[in-house]
């Protein structure tokens, strides 16, 4: 048991795969020689040797096009995109082929690859580093979207992830990468060696794909968040006093409806959060299914704190980024309808 | 020119190369404002000014002032987001360009872009993009325009060594060669992507064969020489503007400081880098070309870049003053 951050949790689950694994391969930008832009694949190399984890030249069509390859030829890749918002050369691959081929082949190819790739904003980076496109991974059936919130999930996530037969996107928050990060951007962030959920158990393990967790019991209101907005809620949740009951979603497809809808006919009500723009969001997806499997039990309608329908700006960002002000202010609203 | 006519990288210079004494002020004057411009950005962003990314161009001088010695008015410029150098070399504000990279409304996106998003319709710069590689199939577009309308206009399609990789560059080749378009394709061949250098990335490193398959001829360039670049651009431009086709110039050059402003810099030894600043500095080398012809003296040059400080101090005191974008500025110019 150690402590690590969700950079260490990350790579640590990558060597335990690749030390039972001899057929899981590591590959990306930047990845082999220099251990990745955010050191998530640090040492892995000289580790495992070349052959396993390597530098790919920027194509990211190219690499998660040749990583399906590999993968229905018996390897289980586990690819890194820099950051999210590179993603979309490789969408092509993602959407057409690495999501298609069980259904094509009729279940006699499957594709055991996982793309790792940093996700949402919080630092800076303006409308090409801060995006985050989970709802357009949903969207395609055939795939599994994944978005850790702590160290301990993140490497039981991404061990399932590897060892699943079918494509999982493994999104990682990366202003969560070193604490917690709740939304105060003007406060130091706690690390996670100071946080429980920092504590994380030494080699394999899994967190199984498509299990929710509630973060925190409540009895007044559902929050359905994931990653970063996991821990906003929980600020929100003390700042303004609400009774609410947090679900970190934690896999986005497939959905843990169960969790959901047992929270919501207990609560009565429910706050959807998420940092990614809100028009055709993934909130829109979550607002809808709770409003048709828990109709007669909602109390006040289904609220949305997102990101605003702009693209991430430079300046403003924290005008931009729904922190806890934002889903406070959410949370007494639905409290006060009735 | 033959399509494979590779010049050696030398860091003597070669005394064919010629200009006239206003042309090398100038091309010096130019350069220096680069460079003072980004240590300054450097000096800023490490007080906390400027945030996020931020892509010094420095090291890479000569480039772009070589290039915009054989541009013409309405000639188009695309790059990608190590772009403050190119943004000064059009002719844009220093003060527009500082101001954009510490998020303010005086900035030339009026802050929402930051360091790798902004645009002169004016000096006809087409961005600043943050994606690798993007810019380089509007480039080609640019060119298809000009063409359209009969204009003997040329685009110039700036990209690294590390974007010469992706699969939309070739595309974007073989669509300017098929269509004969005036384009010229400037690889900024720095040695590095990040962490990653061209060996560890390209199967084929002289990346002025990048268009070998699609007939596009190439030349590698002292991209340390601003003469050597401009005679080079020359020709490139020559061929494009006559309706011969796209042509592409490898500038063999160098990035001193780290790719953005974090960056451990454990992939190459501060020797490599030492080295290069000591002897093929491009700005250096003009200097010696100055001396060496007469055109100035010492004390003339250091005039010059008591003037070339002053223009950056405006533009940062500009910077630091200029309001932040009202929050209402951050729905404008979105389509909903
Ligand atoms: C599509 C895409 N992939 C990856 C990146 C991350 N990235 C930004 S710059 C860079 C290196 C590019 O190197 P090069 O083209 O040589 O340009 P240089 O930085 O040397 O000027 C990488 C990998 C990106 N911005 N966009
Ligand atoms: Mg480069």
């Amino acid at each position: 048991m150690a402590r690590m951050t969700m950079i260490e949790a990350i790579r640590d689950a990558m060597d335990v795969v690749m030390s039972v694994n001899e057929n899981v391969v590591v590959f990306g930008e930047d990845v082999g020689y220099f251990g990745g832009v955010f050191r998530c694949t640090q040492s892995l190399q000289e580790k495992h040797g070349k052959h396993r984890c390597f530098d790919a030249p920027i194509n990211e069509s190219g690499i998660v096009g040749t990583a399906i390859g590999m993968a229905v030829n018996g390897l289980r890749p586990c690819v890194e995109i820099q950051f999210a918002d590179y993603m979309y050369p490789a969408y092509d691959q993602i959407s057409q082929e690495a999501s298609r081929i069980r259904y094509r082949s009729n279940g006699e190819f499957t594709v055991p690859m996982t793309v790792r790739m940093p996700t949402g904003g919080g630092i800076f980076g303006g409308q090409t580093h801060s995006q985050s496109p989970e709802a357009l991974f949903t969207h395609i059936c055939g795939i599994k979207t994944v978005v850790p919130s702590n160290p301990y999930d993140a490497k039981g996530l991404l061990i399932a992830a590897i060892e699943d037969d079918d494509p999982v996107i493994f999104l990682e928050p990366k202003r969560l990468y070193n604490g917690p990060f709740d939304g105060h951007h003007d406060r130091p962030i706690i690390p996670w060696s100071k946080h429980p959920l920092g504590e994380t158990p030494d080699g394999h393990y899994t967190v199984p794909l498509g299990k929710a967790v509630i973060r925190r019991v409540g009895q007044d209101v559902t929050v359905l968040a994931y990653g970063t907005m996991v821990h906003v809620a929980e600020a929100a949740t003390e700042e303004t006093g609400v009774d609410a009951e947090i679900i970190d979603l934690r896999t986005l497809a497939p959905l843990d409806l169960d969790t959901i809808e047992e929270s919501v006919r207990k609560t009565g009500r429910c706050v959807v959060v998420h940092e990614a723009t809100r028009t055709s969001g993934y909130g829109a997806e979550l607002s809808a299914i709770v409003q048709e499997n828990c109709f007669y039990a909602l109390e006040a309608p289904v609220t949305r704190v997102t990101g605003w329908d702009t693209p991430y700006p430079h300046a403003q960002e924290w005008a931009y980024f729904p922190g806890p002000a934002r889903v406070g202010a959410a949370l007494k609203r639905v409290m006060e309808a009735s | 020119m033959p399509a494979d006519a590779s010049a050696e990288a030398s860091h003597s210079l070669n005394s064919n190369l010629k200009a006239s004494k206003e042309e090398l002020l100038k091309y010096y004057r130019d350069m220096l404002l680069i460079r003072r411009f980004e240590e300054k950005a450097g000096q800023l962003y490490g007080m906390g000014h400027i945030g996020g990314f931020c892509h010094l161009y420095i090291g890479q001088e000569a480039v772009v002032v070589g290039v915009e010695a054989v541009k013409r008015k309405g000639d188009q410029v695309i790059t990608g987001y190590r772009d403050h150098g190119h943004m000064l070399a059009c002719g844009m504000d220093p003060k527009g360009v500082m101001a954009e990279l510490t998020g303010r409304e005086g900035g030339y996106s009026k802050g929402k872009g930051g360091s790798m998003h902004m645009f002169s319709k004016e000096e006809e710069f087409y961005g600043g993009h943050g994606i690798v590689g993007a810019q380089v199939p509007l480039g080609v577009g640019l060119a298809f325009a000009n063409r359209y309308r009969e204009e003997k206009k040329v685009s110039f399609t700036y990209f690294g060594d590390g974007a010469s990789n992706q699969g939309q560059i070739f595309e974007a080749m073989n669509m300017a060669q098929l269509w004969k378009l005036p384009a010229v394709f400037v690889i900024e061949n720095n040695q590095y992507a990040m962490g990653t250098s061209v060996t560890r990335s390209h199967s084929e490193t002289h990346l002025y064969r990048r268009g070998a398959s699609f007939g596009i001829p190439g030349v590698e360039v002292d991209g340390m020489d601003v003469l050597a670049v401009r005679e080079a651009a020359r020709d490139a431009v020559e061929h494009a503007r006559s309706g011969e086709g796209p042509f592409i110039l490898e500038m063999k050059t160098y990035r001193y400081r780290g790719h953005s402003m974090s960056d451990p810099a454990k992939y190459r030894s501060r020797e490599e880098v030492d080295e290069v600043r000591a002897h093929n500095d491009p700005i250096k080398r003009c200097e010696q070309r100055i001396i060496d012809a007469d055109f100035a003296d010492a004390t003339a040059l250091k005039t010059i870049d008591k003037e070339i400080k002053e223009i950056v101090l405006k533009s940062a005191d500009f910077a630091m003053k200029s309001p932040e974008p009202a929050l209402a500025e951050l729905y404008t110019d979105v389509v909903i």
